[in-house]
């Protein structure tokens, strides 16, 4: 993690921790947010994320560890003490108020009396100067989240916390609030901590990631090195899609390694290899399904050399506009998944076809096959209204 | 999350966040429970174990009474009063169907048919709550006078021939006898059977019965298949809250009835208020509590809803 | 045959129709006889028109007394209970202690035993204890039995609260104090509302408890009574229909006022 020479508003998590009697929601763990970045907090629910969210906000008393706001503890410090705010999931705008009392109420609690140009300022940045006195349930579900980051914006707070904030949003409107928030957050400068279970919602806005897993902080990083260098099966399978090939060491030369799987020989960067790679070992191969090129058995010989290459039948394939998606049984791995653009198409790639897959070897990660093989795979949407 | 296979499935949380959240002060909820708890045991709770141990007094008001354990008062007091007894689950019993019967369609209405005139019809069921039930069960006897015009239209129509000789009315007169009574006593209860149906029915989705149409059910199996079922919770806690009251009632066989309807709330509150016997009254009093539990607590077992509160 | 499909179709509703004028026929008769003049003591049988009565509603001795008796304990009964069950109610929704299943059934309790037999224990207690009859004995009456209502409304307002609004208030540098009375207060407003006209209306028309427990004091709900033994003044019925027409406009106006605000709003 990088840390600035100026460290008086980054987010210090040490050896923080939550248990529910015998459940452990958060197990102890060390994270540095610095100030003025956009964090994410990314996970399926019930990893910890909410839960690590509301330590920092003083919602929830960690059972172990501090949390350190730049040099001052706030650990035992009760929410209306920190300099903190938070975007609630689902909002939670008081319905008695109007939006402008609502945007207000944080700075009438703090004792300031003229908050009218405030209020008024805040509310054009979010653009709903004209809804003012309007009741939430009267707002749109996109305003009424706007609301929600304008009235934790007005305080100035040191952190903004996110919890689920676009969930509650249809498709479109995610999107549109994604770059809404993102530009909001380059102008105030205000460090961001995102909470979602929506891993192209953490890509697209965060700086950095972390991928949390039952109460573990699985991988943190920028966006692309979590998706093209993977550490672990749960963030290869959970941040898009990998195909991960189980695979027996064969011979390793220099900073390359030569691995065997059902008959075919696959090399894999000595960098980009997570394991502990010694000969007549398993690793687990992986490579993104758009990385992987597919050429007909009967044109094997026009691929260059020096790519990996697998062979197969097309099982299934499905025609989805830009690209089409094979799905390839192979005798290296069951149900291969391939993405190809949609440029020149084959007419012969069709189901039953006999077919050449081959990539970079440079695209190849390798993890330690010692974990779930299936870890972080999505076979059903998460629950939305359920937070970790 | 459960359907999941082998993914990263942790143990599922009891969902921490809703539990109630971890105050730091312990003592408050405390605080804020003991004095309300303190009324409800030391006036409600307390008087019933004064009342349980009056039952086995004897004695004489002038003399003052003494705990003598003589539990033959239960006995005494049950062969005395047992038709009493027989005669107000009975009559609450039959006020209680009486209500159901009566009380659904109106709440069935007020759910699914009345359109723009729902409100309007929700406070004219709620209004003559309004004006003093006492009033208002008086205005029966009007209703009910004998040579009145109903009573005459029943006579005309023969009905009061049948139910003189189902033994619920005598003769050409409907008041003073058991028909009057749970007229009464149907009719005060009736909004307590209402207000709970109108409150469950009106919670169920009206496109189930349009699902339940198109799965080729007609209304009346629609009806018995669907919308009564769902509307259990209501018919429950609706015929509790119709035939408790009732049970106990004395107002309705007293201003309606007879010295022939007499129900046991009417003996109790002689003995107490009159004859001032009362270890008679109060073990005539423990006697009805003690039925209504045990009907109340074996009729929400076997209903199968026991969170009604 | 059309009239009998016709029939079929609106049978739910002319029976709920039906169930309706059963409901509102005494109401009728009430209003009627208001403006009768009985021959005698009793006001049963129609005899003649005549505004007498609502020209001078407290012309029976005692009469408006009670009534007034009445509104007072009806008042502090409800003061009294909704303060209480309102606490109660926020300790059962908001807080884990131990006893909740015993308590949760003491407040259960009340509502599930008639009458009678309440009235009648608590007369014991008040005879053993030596207690004088009368109106404090009626007002301790009154609020336990109003108290498990009031409970059962306000809980169910305050469960239905987004816990996350405290939370958020607390975010926005509440203190537990400013907290309740800005946010959790006004919101659960509506559900206390709703259990003290509850609590209002049960202790305003309550009879069998107070009757037991008043002693020689005489509320209206116990000049009615025994004004049906000695003999009904029509002044009963101009009381009964100005309380039903008082409540009427008074339910009809809030509705009036909130439907044009959604409309105003919407």
């Amino acid at each position: 993690m990088k840390t600035t020479n100026d460290n008086g508003g980054d987010v210090r998590l040490t050896q923080i921790g939550k248990t529910y009697g015998s459940f452990t929601a958060v197990h102890p763990l060390d994270l540095t947010v610095p100030q003025g970045s956009f964090f994410a907090l990314l996970g399926a629910s019930g990893c910890g994320k909410t839960t690590t969210l509301r330590m920092i906000a003083g919602l929830e008393e960690p059972t172990q560890g501090t949390v350190h706001l730049g040099d001052q503890d706030v650990t035992h410090l009760p929410p209306y003490k920190r300099p903190v705010n938070t975007v609630f999931q689902s909002y939670a705008l008081f319905p008695h108020l109007d939006i402008f009392e609502n945007v207000a109420f944080g700075l009438r609690r703090r004792g300031i009396k003229s908050v009218k140009k405030q209020v008024e300022e805040m509310l054009d940045l979010v653009q709903l100067g004209e809804q003012a006195r309007k009741k939430p349930h009267q707002l749109s579900g996109g305003q009424q989240q706007r609301v929600a980051v304008a009235r934790a914006l007005i305080n100035h707070p040191k952190v903004l916390l996110l919890d689920e904030p676009l969930g509650a949003l249809d498709l479109k409107l995610r999107r549109q609030m994604q770059l809404e928030l993102k530009r909001i957050q380059t102008e105030v400068g205000i460090t961001f901590i995102h909470v979602t279970h929506d891993q192209e919602e953490a890509m697209t806005m965060a700086d950095t990631v972390a991928v949390m897993n039952a109460g573990r902080v699985e991988q943190l990083g920028s966006p692309t090195d979590l998706y093209e260098n993977p550490k672990t099966t749960f963030v290869a399978n959970f941040l898009g899609t990998s195909n991960l090939i189980e695979a027996e060491v064969d011979t390793r030369s220099g900073d390359e390694i030569v691995l065997k799987a059902g008959g075919c020989k696959l090399s894999l960067p000595q960098a980009r290899c997570s394991a502990p790679a010694t000969n007549g070992g398993k690793v687990l191969v992986g490579v993104r399904p758009e990385k992987i090129s597919l050429t007909h058995a009967d044109d094997a010989g026009e691929i260059p050399e020096g790519r990996n290459r697998v062979t197969g039948r097309i099982a299934d394939s499905s025609f989805i506009g830009v690209s089409t998606q094979y799905v390839i049984d192979s005798p290296a791995c069951p149900e291969l998944e391939v993405y190809a653009q949609n440029i020149d198409r084959d007419a012969r790639l069709v189901p039953g076809a006999e077919v050449v897959l081959h990539w970079n070897p440079a695209h190849t990660f390798g993890l330690d096959a010692a974990q779930d093989i299936d870890a972080g795979v999505e076979t059903v949407e998460p629950d939305e209204g359920v937070a970790a | 999350m459960a359907a999941v296979t082998r993914a990263p499935a942790p143990p599922a949380p009891a969902a921490p966040q809703q539990k109630p959240p971890r105050k730091r002060g312990r003592l408050t909820p405390y605080w804020l429970l003991l004095p309300g708890i303190l009324w409800l045991v030391v006036f409600f709770a307390l008087p019933m174990i004064y009342q349980a141990s009056t039952s086995v007094q004897t004695g004489s008001l002038e003399e003052g009474y003494k705990v003598t354990w003589h539990f033959v008062t239960y006995w005494d007091a049950l062969s005395e009063y047992w038709p009493q007894f027989v005669r107000s689950v009975l009559y609450a019993a039959s006020a209680t169907i009486l209500c159901l019967l009566l009380g659904y369609p109106l709440a069935y209405l007020l759910a699914f048919r009345a359109g723009r005139w729902r409100n309007l019809l929700l406070i004219l069921v709620i209004a003559p709550f309004f004006t003093s039930f006492l009033i208002r069960t008086l205005a029966w006897k009007t209703i009910l006078a004998d040579g009145g015009p109903l009573v005459g239209a029943l006579n005309a129509l023969h009905v009061l021939d049948v139910t003189s000789w189902l033994g619920w009315t005598s003769g050409d007169r409907v008041l003073a006898t058991p028909l009057a009574v749970v007229c009464g006593l149907t009719y005060n209860f009736l909004p307590f059977m209402i207000l709970p149906l109108y409150t469950s029915l009106e919670r169920i989705d009206a496109r189930l019965h349009e699902a339940a149409g198109d799965l080729y059910a007609r209304p009346v199996t629609t009806f018995r298949k669907v919308t009564f079922p769902l509307s259990m919770p209501g018919v429950v806690s609706g015929t509790l809250l119709t035939f408790i009251p009732a049970a106990g009632d004395y107002v309705n066989a007293d201003l309606l009835g007879s010295t022939d309807t007499r129900m046991v709330g009417n003996v109790i509150q002689t003995q107490f208020l009159r004859i001032l016997d009362y270890p008679t009254a109060a073990a005539l009093s423990f006697i009805l509590m003690a039925a209504i539990l045990a009907m109340v607590t074996v009729y929400i077992r076997r209903s199968g809803t026991e969170d009604l509160v | 045959m059309a009239f009998v499909n016709w029939l079929k179709r609106h049978l739910v509703v002319i029976a709920g129709l039906l169930t309706l004028g059963y409901l509102l026929l005494p109401n009728i008769v009430v209003t009627v006889f208001s403006f009768n003049k009985p021959k005698g003591r009793f006001n049963y049988q129609w005899q003649e028109f005549s505004t007498d009565a609502w020209k001078d509603p407290c012309g029976v001795a005692d009469m408006c007394g009670s009534l007034s008796l009445s509104l007072q304990i009806a008042l502090w009964a409800t003061l009294g209970a909704t303060a209480l069950g309102t606490m109660i109610s926020f300790a059962l929704v908001r807080y884990r202690f131990r006893a909740r299943g015993t308590i949760n059934s003491l407040i259960f309790l009340p509502m599930a035993m008639p009458e009678v037999v309440m009235a009648a224990s608590l007369l014991t207690l008040f005879l053993n204890m030596g207690a004088q009859l009368g109106f404090w004995t009626i007002l301790i009456a009154h609020i336990m039995f109003c108290l498990s209502f009031v409970v059962v409304a306000v809980k169910a307002r305050v469960m239905s609260m987004d816990p996350r609004l405290e939370q958020a208030a607390q975010d926005l540098y509440a203190g537990p104090f400013q907290t309740f009375f800005r946010v959790t207060l006004p919101i659960a407003a509506p559900g206390i509302a709703a259990g003290a006209l509850l609590a209002f209306a049960l202790s305003f028309d309550d009879f069998i408890i107070t009757n037991f427990n008043a002693g020689s004091t005489v509320t209206f709900p116990m000049f009615v009574w025994g004004a049906a033994q000695r003999g009904t003044p029509v002044q009963i019925n101009v009381i009964g229909t100005a309380m039903f027409i008082i409540a009427v406009l008074f339910v009809v106006a809030g509705m009036v006022i909130s439907n044009r605000r959604t409309r105003q709003k919407a």
